[in-house]
């Protein structure tokens, strides 16, 4: 299988990589998809007191392409707000990495990734 | 960028041996193997009969129990169907192994469907061994075949053939065994295999691709197969078509080259494989082995790195070839039903590795595969969500998913 510059530039250089602290109230996480899947993503964001995401972090279990979106959805967040974020669709990643049809799936995990830590992040906010 | 090969049991280069003796048969001596009456048709003849006996020798068999086909595929093809349909009359139960190449399990899908026959698809133990006596349990009075592969080409497992040839041979049905990846590998003498019939392929033996064999076995008891290829007669009428002279003739020789050197083979392959795990293991926990661990190909070895998925394992690794039961690396997205047969989860599934040394692999190439293994394993586990929650003690498998 022939990966696309981009996919394969975001495996060998990973933005990104790493973790916060879960319980940190300015910290969202989301924790998306299953080991017998082959794909399991964990994105985490920091929101400021402006409401703009500061830092995000991602681990993957899963392809390159899997890696390469959760990468990806880390770089794209990073400085917009918690609204704009909700705005990123899987169809944009599919574009950037030239993801071919049978990895369409990796993106729509991240685009639910994003989703999942931006809910936490705002359950937080309500409790 | 790819240079060291460790998959061997997908196809294997060409010796070159094989392919100097082939080279004439292209340019010069290109008769036709069935052009009776001119010296281009009889040293293509002569050249066909010498590959004939080179097969045989090495399976132990008689020449004139040798067919030429395009290769493992059709011989297996060959093997079922032309079963099926020369017993109809007798039967039509077929009894074979979950855990067999597609080339069997789809050839027996298909007449199940057409209610041509009807199987039963025995299952493997964790270790992916099938025992004599669970084929046994299986035999009804309208049994016909049974066909259980000799090696396993996902993981290596060796079955015990021989002794579900004997009690095959006790009950009077015809016993197939698809010895591609056994055959120079380990001995396999269809005597002492008690086997009826066995399909083998060129390019698992360093020979060309398009070309294979199938034993059928002439006395005691004498094997006829329906032909499923039709035109000219070929092959005592079982199996027509113009004989692919250099093709055959290089798995003549690479078969010599086989039977001469499968101690040397042998020796060097468990070394490797024996190099190649301990360097692993010595670096890296959470590991698991797929398949028998004794009764396996010395060449052979199939392991899950838990925690990391097997696509993003092989990008890390682009100059070292192996395969992956992973669903990613699969046309169908499916894990490799091998190893779901041999009891192994999904997610240890999507992180098995085969490695296949092979008669060319060196010790340098071995370090070499090993180190960058090591490596890649430890960067995707540092980048792994589930590497992180298994080192902060969660139990997994107590987790609850969300997946889309």
């Amino acid at each position: 299988m022939a990966y696309s510059n981009k996919v394969l530039d975001h495996y060998e250089h990973p933005r990104n990589v790493g973790s916060m602290d879960k319980a940190d109230t300015k910290v969202g996480t989301g924790v998306v998809g299953a080991p017998e899947c082959g794909d399991v993503m964990k994105l985490q964001i920091r929101v400021n007191d402006e409401g703009v995401i500061e830092d995000a972090k991602f681990k993957t279990f899963g392809c390159g392409s899997a890696i390469a979106s959760s990468s990806l959805a880390t770089e794209w967040v990073k400085g917009k707000t918690v609204d704009e974020a909700l705005d990123i669709k899987n169809t944009d990643i599919v574009e950037e990495l030239s993801l071919p049809p049978v990895k369409i799936h990796c993106s729509v995990l991240a685009e639910d990734a994003i989703r999942a830590a931006l809910e936490d992040y705002r359950g937080k906010q309500k409790s | 960028m790819t240079h060291i090969y460790l998959d061997n049991n997908a196809t294997t280069r060409v010796d070159p041996r094989v392919l100097d003796v082939m080279l004439p048969y292209f340019s010069d001596d290109y008769g036709n193997a069935a052009s009776k009456s001119h010296s281009f048709g009889w040293t293509a003849g002569d050249a066909v009969k010498l590959a004939r006996q080179q097969v045989a020798d090495l399976l132990g068999a008689d020449p004139k129990e040798i067919l030429f086909t395009s290769g493992a595929t059709e011989s297996d093809n060959l093997a079922i169907k032309g079963t099926v349909e020369m017993l109809a009359k007798k039967g039509k139960h077929i009894i074979t192994s979950v855990i067999e190449h597609k080339a069997i399990l789809d050839t027996a899908h298909y007449l199940e469907s057409k209610g041509l026959a009807d199987v039963t698809w025995l299952p493997v133990d964790k270790n992916g061994l099938v025992t004599a006596e669970q084929v046994e349990a299986a035999v009804r009075d309208d049994t016909v075949l049974i066909s259980i592969m000799a090696a396993n080409n996902e993981i290596g497992v060796i079955e015990p053939i021989a002794e579900i040839g004997a009690m095959a041979h006790e009950r009077g049905i015809w016993f197939h065994s698809d010895a591609t990846q056994a055959i120079a590998k380990v001995p396999f003498d269809v005597g002492e295999m008690n086997v009826d019939m066995a399909s083998l392929s060129a390019h698992k033996i360093y020979g060309p691709k398009g070309v294979g064999a199938l034993y059928v076995r002439r006395r005691n008891p004498r094997v006829r197969l329906t032909p499923q290829m039709h035109g000219g007669g070929h092959e005592r009428g079982m199996r027509s078509g113009t004989l692919n002279v250099p093709g055959i003739v290089g798995l003549g020789e690479a078969c010599r080259i086989a039977r001469e050197d499968l101690q040397r083979d042998m020796t060097h392959s468990l070394a490797l494989r024996t190099r190649l795990e301990q360097r692993i293991r010595a670096e890296l926990d959470h590991i698991e082995l797929n398949g028998d661990e004794k009764h396996r190909l010395p060449s052979t070895f199939n392991i899950s790195f838990a925690y990391v998925e097997g696509e993003s394992l092989i990008m890390g690794m682009p100059e070292v070839a192996v395969s992956s039961g992973s669903a990613c690396t699969s046309a169908s997205l499916e894990p490799s039903y091998v190893l779901r047969a041999i009891g192994v989860g999904d997610d240890l599934a999507h992180s098995s590795i085969r490695f296949s040394i092979g008669r060319f692999t060196t010790e340098a190439e071995v370090d070499q595969a090993a180190d960058v293994v090591i490596k890649t394993v430890k960067r995707l586990r540092d980048m792994s969500p589930l590497y992180e929650m298994a080192q902060e003690g969660i139990d997994l498998s107590e987790v609850k998913w969300h997946s889309p």
